[in-house]
């Protein structure tokens, strides 16, 4: 197991490479100069050789590359050019943001969803299936950004229980576990759980028709188990694939929340993401997307080592 | 004579609603320590029988009927709790592929000792030093480490093996055995047959063996029944049934059977046709379209058991005519 883990370590060693090309590229695929936001229209020759030598754009490509993954691999991914604040401190406040909303509407998505497909895959083909499965085709398939604003205007604005954006009270980014905070993350939350739930209990439901389709559930009964007792082996066989989808989705919920975060005010990666590309704050945005993918393939990782951990058939040797 | 340890009377399964009869009237007997071989074709209704005995087959699509007791208990009638007790606790089975009837996902051990649990009131530490002693008991090399290994880690015997030590693990006094070696290789599946002979011996256990290789039923069974079509067609003591075969169709598998000596050039023979669709079944006799004895009279009805000999009957209105057509002994031994 532990010459596995290592291995499973080494191999995210190409990819993290790959990865942190693709962020260095997009500095110079994106059209127009990367200074074309700092500089005034009618600069001057001359000033811009200054800026382009200041943010050291004049080197080759390989030095850049190297120069910059340096410092990365420092903790210094440079200073934003909108705010002028260092990038990693940025980075990580919002990252701690998304983090927070999009582990606890995994949670929620992944209970509910979990929940909706075991008793759709058990009942199959009776009311109660036709129920779960229609309100996981409805969470897959209903626009979040619109169900947030549903939501914003229903419990927020008409009842008045809950407050419409941010992620404290008064605005303030420093977060803390009690209910005034909270409170903020409710409707967010729940709008964003949507789309795993629907995903999980999908998933989850196609899992469990088939598992009890299979020869081992009659061998199960045969040697006298309850129902109660064969729904733990459908679990257990269940899992290993319930989990790697439920990591994807906190993998996704990660970077692709910029639609939600906008409706809520989020101060998480999306709406950094968001003011990054419109203020075409490049460091911001590399460092962001750096970030986003470092998460992506660590939790990637850690799912398969989950895996296998929960289902001795994948191969570990 | 003691009651019987299994009796089953006029059972009748239907799937899709009745309209297909998968077994249409099997009455049979077990004796305490007795063991007894099914065998048929695919289809011929001897696994839905077998099954129907621990009432595995799916309950909202089947439909049962007949009577069925096993150790003086009516299986139809228990409720969920008693039914749970008696699988695994006095009727236990062992299926064909040992590799898709265990979770693949818990060790033999974890699976043996929930078996054993589920049965009895027992430590952990217990239930797993039975279940070594059942490892050791069955055969398996290593039974230590390989208490530990997940079904997939193992081959088709050894998994076997393991199916049949879980399946004892509540020393149960029936044994259902689901063609327990056809997934085997040929030497594999005579360790198999050895092994459950010997098990079958010291433990007092009654087996029914479901198959389709007379050969195997042959070996360790004291009586057999033909299935065909749902219907027990011939039934009788093992020697009885291979020397004096009185039904067409018993007749027909055993010449059917390849032997080590078939010499080249000679024809296998085969019965004709194949079997009849359980959803539209002729009136009469359902063997009739694929019987070289057939006679009008054969339409008309079906047949009932006809005796001919201690213990062995035939349902053929044509007994006489059949014994003409038997193999001989030097047919049957291939010489």
């Amino acid at each position: 197991m532990l010459s596995y883990l290592a291995r499973r370590f080494v191999y995210t060693v190409p990819i993290l490479i790959g990865v942190s090309l693709v962020c260095f590229g997009l500095v110079h695929i994106a059209p127009g100069d990367p200074l074309v936001s700092v500089l005034p229209p009618d600069a001057s020759a001359d000033l811009q050789k200054v800026m382009l030598a200041i943010y050291g754009f004049d080197r080759p490509y390989a030095e850049q590359f190297a120069k910059w993954i340096w410092r990365a691999l420092n903790g210094d991914l440079g200073s934003s050019i909108a705010t002028g604040r260092p990038v990693t401190d940025e980075v990580i406040k919002a990252v701690g943001n998304t983090l927070r909303l999009a582990v606890v509407a995994t949670f929620i998505g992944f209970l509910l969803g979990s929940l909706f497909g075991f008793v759709a895959g058990y009942f199959r083909d009776t009311f109660v299936d036709k129920l779960a499965s229609a309100l996981s085709v409805l969470g897959v398939s209903v626009p979040h950004y619109w169900l947030g604003m549903v939501l914003v205007i229903i419990f927020a604005a008409q009842l008045g229980w809950l407050p419409p954006t941010g992620a404290g009270p008064g605005g303030s980014s420093d977060w803390e576990w009690d209910w005034a905070h909270i409170r903020h993350m409710v409707l967010p939350a729940i709008t964003m759980s949507v789309i795993p739930m629907g995903i999980v209990a999908r998933t989850v439901r196609a899992l469990v028709a088939d598992i009890l389709n299979q020869e081992f559930i009659v061998g199960l009964r045969a040697k006298g188990l309850t129902d109660v007792g064969v729904l733990l082996h459908v679990i257990k066989n269940a899992a290993p694939t319930a989990l790697a989808v439920m990591g994807l989705q906190l993998g996704y919920l990660l970077g692709g929340s910029i639609l939600i975060e906008t409706v809520f005010s989020w101060p998480g990666t999306g709406n950094l993401l968001n003011a990054a590309i419109f203020q075409r704050d490049l460091p911001l945005l590399q460092g962001t997307i750096l970030v986003l993918a470092l998460f992506f393939v660590f939790l990637n990782l850690a799912v398969d080592v989950l895996q296998t951990a929960l289902d001795p058939r994948i191969q570990r040797a | 004579m003691t009651a019987p340890l299994v009796s089953i009377r006029g059972l009748k399964v239907a799937f899709a609603n009745g309209a297909v009869r998968a077994v249409d009237g099997v009455d049979l007997d077990l004796a305490r320590g007795e063991v007894v071989a099914l065998i048929g074709e695919s289809g011929s209704g001897k696994s839905v029988t077998l099954r129907s005995l621990l009432r595995l087959n799916p309950e909202r699509r089947t439909q049962i009927e007949g009577a069925m007791s096993v150790d003086g208990r009516d299986v139809l009638a228990m409720g969920r709790r008693e039914l749970a007790q008696y699988r695994g606790g006095v009727a236990s089975m062992i299926f064909q592929e040992p590799l898709l009837a265990l979770d693949p996902v818990y060790t033999l051990g974890q699976q043996i000792v929930e078996s054993i649990r589920r049965h009895e009131s027992v430590g952990a530490a217990e239930a797993r030093a039975r279940a070594l002693a059942l490892f050791e008991r069955v055969r398996i090399p290593s039974p230590e480490r390989r208490l530990d290994s997940y079904p997939h880690e193992m081959s088709g015997g050894m998994r076997q093996r393991a199916m049949i030590a879980l399946a004892l693990a509540c020393r149960p006094k029936l044994l259902l055995a689901d063609e327990p070696t056809t997934a085997l290789d040929a030497t594999v599946q005579i360790q198999i047959l050895l092994l459950l002979r010997e098990l079958q011996r010291d433990l007092g256990l009654s087996i029914i063996f479901v198959t389709h290789d007379i050969g195997a039923a042959v070996e360790v069974a004291d009586r057999i029944l033909v299935m065909y079509a749902g219907r027990i067609v011939e039934e009788g003591s093992a020697r009885d049934l291979i020397r004096t075969p009185r039904h067409p169709y018993t007749i027909g598998l055993l010449k059917s059977r390849a032997h080590g000596a078939l010499s080249k050039g000679s024809r296998l023979e085969a019965i004709p046709g194949s079997p009849p669709d359980l959803a539209n079944l002729p009136p009469g006799c359902t063997f009739a379209p694929r019987c070289p004895l057939v006679i009008e009279a054969c339409q008309a009805e079906r047949p009932p058991p006809i005796p001919v000999g201690p213990g062995h009957r035939a349902r053929c209105i044509r007994v006489n005519e059949a014994a003409a057509i038997a193999p001989t002994a030097e047919e049957l031994l291939g010489v």
